[in-house]
Formats: structure tokens, C-alpha cells, sequence
């Protein structure tokens, strides 16, 4: 470094500089949400009707979880087969994928739940038992039996939620896989094959194992968009905490206590999931 | 010797890519235990022609055999035909999320059915022989390209194939890891493995090479031994090509 010429300030101070860089580089937002959360949660633990919204609303927590976390799963295995669908060279399938995941995505999720719950598991089901009757009337009893078994009665709002939450989804993560396969460089598969694997070794074995290790943030993403989407299966009066919370106001006109209560709810579960996918980010990147 | 049937044999081979003739009417028998060097300018279908021979690449038309076996249209039994025909690539292509020793055990596991132990056994003999068994648990990113080619030539070798193909095995290494590689296959030449190499490895072509094909705008010029290739080389392009790269 040059040698600093007497009398002469620098125009920066460089020290002073760095420090400000680090008080300016500190989450600040996050500082602020965990306040929120923090100063409601105080409130809810010290006044009466804070509190009683709270334990009404908090029995929600486990129909939100549980529909999450079923549909989630579902719909990986949606996403997954679509997405395999995707890059599949038959016409049929590719374009069987295709078209799943075109009217997913050209469908709001509200009307999709709507549809999905009260038109399109109905219709199927009803086929179904349509199926069995025309089945027993030629006397295959026992095949007309199993088609029969489930009527739409027998199909609850939640089962139907969780149904319409993974069909949804499933087409979104289809996109995510299509493109982690993609990323993949065309070298591995064709090792694998020059190996004497087949496509569907080859995909086992060596290309979704790195295809799946690079999505894993976006997939993580998307489960943190589903939390948030649950909250849509309410139009079915499934009981999930954004339900559970209309209920309470609606019956106490306690509005304001309700859905303060439920944003802090969600706030929380997404901000730590989020927390989570970036710190899984983090160690991948360590890793390559 | 001379009265056996050739194990791999090549009949009026094309393959376009559009309106591109990679490889435009090509023949040839290759015998066992041959080392046959393909050499040629970039673009004159050497690899595709490589490709076309592991059926990595469809041919428009013709047909390739392998020990008796035809692979052209062969869907069926193309995956079996595979495992005996090594491949080694330009850019060694090992499965970066598995360990070496994994990548030489995968194939022996899910194709060939080995146990864990007896597919351990033979990567890492195969490991040795290339000189590297040292490196079996680590990733193939904390190795140089010279040792990452040297797997991968263990990883084919492992399946016990009839053939090894090398599409330009020394093209993408360091000046000073070449000859690690070429020792290897030099090594096995001279075990009598059947061999097609695409390389502009010349050193190679003199020790190694039984028979040199060269190559351009898909077709084979010249047919030849390493020495008619060059101290009589019969075309003008062979020449040339010649000239080109060994002037310096």
C-alpha cells in the first residue's frame, strides 16, 4: 500500500466503513419478524381473549400438518412420474405429462380445490361404482364388489383436500424434477448406458440420485408455498387453522384476535422452513 | 488365427444428423484381440462412428455385428450387448455422486449380479491394475483428470467386456497426465483386448495400433497399418492430415 500523505484525510475511513457494511449486511428483516412473533405470542400468554382464541385455534395446527405433509408426499410422486413424463420420448406419455401440467398451471388453486373436491373425485368415483354395478349385474360379483366398496359417501373433505393439494402440486414439482433431470449433463446417462444399464437403471441409479440432490432447495421451497396453500382447503370447511379461525371469529367477533393469531401461526411455521431450505442450500454448496 | 470371424463387423454404415452426413457409407471387420486406432480431422465422424458401435448413436442405415450378435435394431437385447463392449469418454463421465469404488461396483451390481464383496473384489483389482487402488474411497472431483480417466477405464473394465471402445480418452487431459492413460492402454493392447480408439495419439498408434483407420467427411480414406500409415501413405488427405500434425 501507498504510503498516506500527511495532513491529507482519507476520504473513507476504511474501518469505520467495514463496520457500518456489517450493521448494514444484518438480517434486519428477520430481527423484525421474530419481534412480531415474539410480542404476540407475549400477548396471547398475558390477555384473556388472546389466549382463548389461541387454544381454539391451535387445535387447527394438526389438520394443517397432516394435510400438508400427506399431500406433499403424493404429490412427489405426481411430480416425479409427470416429470419423468416430460422427458420421456413416447408421444403419449410426454404429451399426457404435458397436458396435466398445462391445465394445473392455467387454473387458479382455489378453483382447482373446488374442482378437484366436489366435481372431479365425485365423477371418478361414481365411474368407478358404475363400473361395478354393470360388473355384478353380469354376474363378476367379486370384481364388482371391489369397485363398489367406496362410495362418494365414504370420501371425507379432508381425504378430498389432501386429493386436490397432491394433484396440484404434483404438477408444479413435475416442472422442478423435468428440470433438475435436465441438468444433468447428457454424459451420465450415456455412461450408464454404455455400461449395459437400462433408460430405467440408469435413471435409478445415476441420474435422479444428482437430479434430486440439486432440486432440493426448490422442492423445499415448495412445501413452504404449500403451508401457505393449505390454508385454501378451508373453502371445503376442512377444519385447518385458517378454518378453525373463521369459525372463532365468526362466532366471538373476536376478529382481530383470530387472524392476527393465525398470520403469526403461519408466519412462524414458514419462516423456520424457510430458515431450514436455506441452511440445506448452504451445505450443499459446501459439498460440491 | 486368420480364419476366425471378425468380433465386430461394420456393413454400410450411415448415420445423418439432418441434413449432416457423420458418417457417410462406412464398412469394416475388426478381429479379436486388434487394436485399431481411428484417426481423422474434427467433424469427420470418427466418434459418431465410435458411437454407432455401441449403438450410443442409432445409424440411419446399415448394420453393425458384435461377436455374431447384430445390434442395429436390436432393441431388445442392446443393454446386454452393452455390457460387453467397454466405453471410455472424451470427458471420463463418472458419476460424480458416487465414490470410485462405487462407480466401478454399480454396473457389476445391477447388471451382472454380484454380491457386495465379489464386486468390491474385482473393483479394486481392477483398481490396481490401473494403478490407483489408493483413491477407491474418494469422490471423483478430489482427483486430477489423469486419475479420473484411469477409473473410468477401471469402471468398464470391470464388467469384463469382449471390446473397449476410447472416444478420445487423452483429449481433455493435462500434457503430463497423458501418458498415465495411454500406459494403461498400452497395458491392456498388449493383453490382447480388442480395441477401437479415436485418438490423435501418434506415440500410441506406433506401439500400440495393429491397424489405423483414417478418416474424413465420413468416409474411411485409408485403411491401413501404422506403418504404411506413415511411411506410405496412399491418399493426398491422409497426407496432409498427416503433415498437419506431426510438424511440430
Amino acid at each position: 500500500m501507498a504510503e498516506q500523505p500527511q495532513g491529507i484525510k482519507p476520504i473513507i475511513e476504511l474501518e469505520d466503513f467495514s463496520s457500518k457494511r456489517k450493521l448494514r449486511d444484518l438480517p434486519w428483516w428477520f430481527f423484525a419478524i421474530i419481534l412480531i412473533a415474539i410480542y404476540v405470542f407475549f400477548i396471547i400468554s398475558t390477555k384473556e381473549e388472546y389466549n382463548a382464541a389461541f387454544d381454539f385455534i391451535k387445535i387447527g395446527l394438526q389438520v394443517t400438518v397432516k394435510t400438508t405433509l400427506i399431500s406433499y408426499v403424493i404429490a412427489i410422486l405426481f411430480g416425479l412420474l409427470a416429470g419423468l413424463g416430460r422427458i420421456s420420448k413416447s408421444i403419449v406419455l410426454n404429451n399426457l405429462s404435458r397436458l396435466y401440467v398445462e391445465l394445473i398451471r392455467g387454473i387458479p388453486i382455489l378453483v382447482l380445490i373446488f374442482f378437484i373436491a366436489l366435481v372431479g373425485v365425485p365423477v371418478l368415483v361414481d365411474g368407478m361404482n358404475n363400473i361395478g354395478y354393470w360388473l355384478s349385474d353380469r354376474g363378476i360379483d367379486f370384481l364388482g364388489k371391489i369397485f363398489t366398496a367406496i362410495t362418494n359417501q365414504d370420501i371425507s373433505m379432508n381425504a378430498r383436500a389432501i386429493t386436490a393439494l397432491a394433484f396440484t402440486y404434483g404438477a408444479y414439482l413435475a416442472e422442478i424434477f423435468r428440470a433438475g433431470i435436465q441438468s444433468i449433463a447428457k454424459g451420465q446417462m450415456e455412461a450408464a448406458r454404455s455400461l449395459g444399464m437400462s433408460y430405467g437403471q440408469s435413471m435409478r441409479y445415476v441420474i435422479l440420485p444428482q437430479a434430486v440432490r440439486n432440486v432440493l432447495p426448490a422442492l423445499g421451497n415448495d412445501f413452504v408455498a404449500m403451508v401457505k396453500d393449505s390454508s385454501l382447503v378451508s373453502v371445503l370447511a376442512v377444519r385447518d387453522i385458517t378454518q378453525v379461525s373463521r369459525l372463532y371469529a365468526g362466532s366471538t367477533f373476536r376478529f382481530r384476535e383470530s387472524y392476527i393469531i393465525l398470520a403469526v401461526m403461519y408466519l412462524t411455521m414458514t419462516v423456520i422452513l424457510s430458515l431450514g431450505v436455506q441452511l440445506l442450500e448452504r451445505r450443499l454448496r459446501i459439498h460440491d | 488365427m486368420t480364419d476366425q470371424k471378425p468380433i465386430i463387423v461394420v456393413k454400410d454404415l450411415y448415420k445423418y444428423f439432418g441434413d449432416i452426413k457423420a458418417v457417410d457409407g462406412v464398412s469394416m471387420d475388426i478381429e479379436k484381440g486388434k487394436v485399431v486406432v481411428v484417426i481423422g480431422p474434427s467433424g469427420s465422424g470418427k466418434s459418431t462412428l465410435l458411437r454407432c458401435i455401441n449403438h450410443l448413436e442409432e445409424p440411419t442405415s446399415g448394420e453393425i455385428w458384435i461377436d455374431g450378435e447384430k445390434v442395429t435394431h436390436a432393441a431388445k437385447q442392446i443393454n446386454e450387448i452393452r455390457a460387453e463392449i467397454g466405453m471410455v469418454f472424451q470427458l471420463f463421465n463418472l458419476f460424480p455422486h458416487l465414490t470410485v469404488l462405487e462407480n466401478v461396483t454399480l454396473a457389476q451390481k445391477v447388471i451382472r449380479g454380484r454380491s457386495k464383496d465379489e464386486a468390491n473384489q474385482i473393483a479394486l483389482e481392477k483398481l490396481k491394475r490401473v494403478g490407483i487402488p489408493e483413491k477407491a474411497d474418494a469422490y471423483p472431483s478430489n482427483l486430477s483428470g489423469g486419475q479420473q480417466q484411469r477409473v473410468a477405464i477401471a469402471r468398464a473394465l470391470s464388467m469384463n467386456p469382449k471390446i473397449m471402445l476410447f472416444d478420445e480418452p487423452t483429449s481433455a487431459l493435462d500434457p503430463e497426465m497423458i501418458k498415465e492413460v495411454l500406459d494403461v492402454m498400452l497395458d491392456l493392447a498388449q493383453e490382447g483386448m480388442t480395441m477401437v480408439c479415436v485418438s490423435h495419439e501418434m506415440g500410441f498408434v506406433r506401439s500400440a495400433a495393429d491397424e489405423v483407420v483414417f478418416m474424413d467427411f465420413g468416409k474411411v480414406v485409408e485403411h491401413t497399418t501404422p506403418d504404411g500409415l506413415f511411411n506410405n501413405p496412399q491418399n493426398d488427405r491422409t497426407k496432409l492430415f498427416l503433415s498437419q500434425i506431426l510438424e511440430h
